[in-house]
């Protein structure tokens, strides 16, 4: 079989550069086993990859982690990204960033800075991160990156915490001059389910606020470009996760594990493989995780005999796994999932009175 | 934001490239997040999108270029330069 003729290119790179991150968002997307900086790939290495994710056919790169200017070859590697013609997106908590850092990045030829923000209100926002000072520090960075004339967005994870001033934080991405927001609603697993309790809001919480910045699109309509990822236990049918396993995007983790999603690792029996042995091509087309949930082959009913295989892929693989213990499932989400009673059991279930405390995320929090 | 009109000065702003895509032989327009192909009309106008000149004198050119009629480029043109602006791919 002829791989290539049938897998398109990869558009997207998520590169996790390093999981050390200053801040300590209990929400975050990597995964509970943090990797160690000794495990971290080199300079070469890294640079390797980026021109092999070139010669692949990625388009965008987005430099990630844990905070991605805690490497120290930050500068190299965003000069290394714009010399091989991708387009290159740093994705920061502003802590770590000093203005040399970021005029020297800028001049590096830098695309784009993807800033999360916390909350509108600073002593909430530092809370939630678990850093005081944070909230100032991103203004700072959200100034240096309009002056410097660089598209902003600004990345907003909604839980019980600032939920009620969603709409507050679409304004301040305005005033911060971001012409984009991600508004996305906390997804249940890794950091955030450890602290689901701690994290998830009302139902009625989250309708307004859903309300609330779907209200605020035609106010804002040319000036900031709303993408609101919506909370999905609510649906009827799940989103097509990652636009499809293996369809458009990879991530490469800090120690070089090319994987379909950053929560691919959760699903047992999945063989990854490694910048340090493979090329990006080669993981992309031929290694064993990304042909596991290729097309519709894999599939169980209902998904089989559904028409809505190719436009939604059966929703996303790692909830199907840890809601049904079989990643083949259809995703539970789906109404016609024989195990959607249990989707919908937890969206009726009650935010408790007085939520517990945050686990914050930690390299040496234990599991 | 306003509309476009014949003495805006579209331009692509920082953060918005045209690149002609080797691996799958097209023209795209990349900005933060966003992949758009660019057919061979739209390439011509977004070339033309540095700020120098105005949306006017860009139907000009395509209509010599083109030898098309001008009413109909500027249809065409206008709405594009709207429809990217909005997506805060076009500064005007
Ligand atoms: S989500 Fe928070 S803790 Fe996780 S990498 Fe981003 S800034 Fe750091
Ligand atoms: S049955 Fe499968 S393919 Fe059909 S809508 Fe549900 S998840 Fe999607």
């Amino acid at each position: 079989m002829n791989a290539q003729s049938q897998i398109a290119p990869p558009t997207g790179m998520l590169a996790e550069l390093t999981h050390r991150c200053p801040l300590g968002c209990p929400y975050c997307s990597n995964p509970l086993e943090l990797e160690r900086a000794a495990d971290e790939l080199d300079t070469q290495t890294w640079k390797r990859v980026f021109s092999e994710a070139a010669e692949a056919g990625v388009l965008h790169v987005h430099l990630s982690g844990g905070e991605p200017c805690a490497r120290r070859d930050i500068v190299e590697l965003t000069a290394h990204c714009a010399a091989v013609g991708l387009y290159t997106n740093l994705i920061t908590s502003a802590v770590g960033l000093t203005r040399p850092l970021f005029d020297a990045l800028v001049a590096a030829g830098l695309d784009h800075v993807q800033l999360s923000i916390q909350d509108a209100e600073p002593a909430s926002a530092d809370r939630i991160a678990g850093y005081d000072g944070a909230f100032a520090r991103k203004r700072e960075v959200a100034a240096w990156t309009t002056q410097a004339g660089l598209p902003l967005t600004v990345n907003a994870v909604m839980h019980r915490a600032n939920i009620s001033r969603a709409a507050r934080m679409v304004d301040m991405a305005v005033e911060l001059g971001a012409r984009r927001i991600e508004v996305a609603h906390t997804q249940y697993y890794g950091w955030a389910m450890k602290n689901r309790a701690a994290l998830m809001p009302t139902r009625e919480a989250t309708e307004k606020a859903v309300a609330d910045v779907e209200a605020l699109r035609r106010k804002y309509q040319g000036r900031i470009v709303i993408d609101h990822v919506v909370p999905d236990y609510h649906a009827r049918f799940p989103k097509a996760c990652m636009n499809g396993w293996g369809r458009r995007t990879l991530n490469v983790t800090p120690s070089g594990k090319v994987l379909p999603c950053h929560a691919a690792e959760t699903i047992p029996g999945l063989e990854f493989w490694n910048v340090r042995e493979h090329s990006i091509g080669a993981a992309w087309y031929d290694s064993p995780a990304f042909n596991a949930f290729r097309g519709t082959a894999w599939m169980k009913e209902p998904c089989v005999s559904c028409e809505r295989k190719e436009i939604d892929f059966g929703g996303c693989r790692c909830q199907a796994l840890a809601l049904t213990g079989d990643a083949r499932n259809a995703d539970p989400i789906c109404h016609l999932s024989p195990h959607h009673a249990r989707v919908q059991k937890i969206a009726a279930e009650e935010a408790p009175a007085i939520a517990p405390d945050y686990i914050y995320r930690r390299l040496k929090a234990k599991a | 934001m306003s509309a476009p009109t014949a003495t805006s000065r579209p331009r692509l702003p920082r953060g918005v490239r045209l690149k002609h895509d080797k691996v799958r032989d097209e023209w795209l327009l990349l900005a933060p997040e966003r992949v758009v192909k660019a057919n061979p009309v739209a390439v011509a106008v977004l070339e033309r999108c540095t700020g120098e000149k105005t949306l006017g004198e860009i139907v000009d050119d395509l209509a010599a270029a083109y030898s098309a009629e001008r009413s109909l480029i500027e249809r065409d043109v206008t709405k594009l330069i709207a429809d990217l602006a909005d997506k805060r791919m076009v500064d005007l």
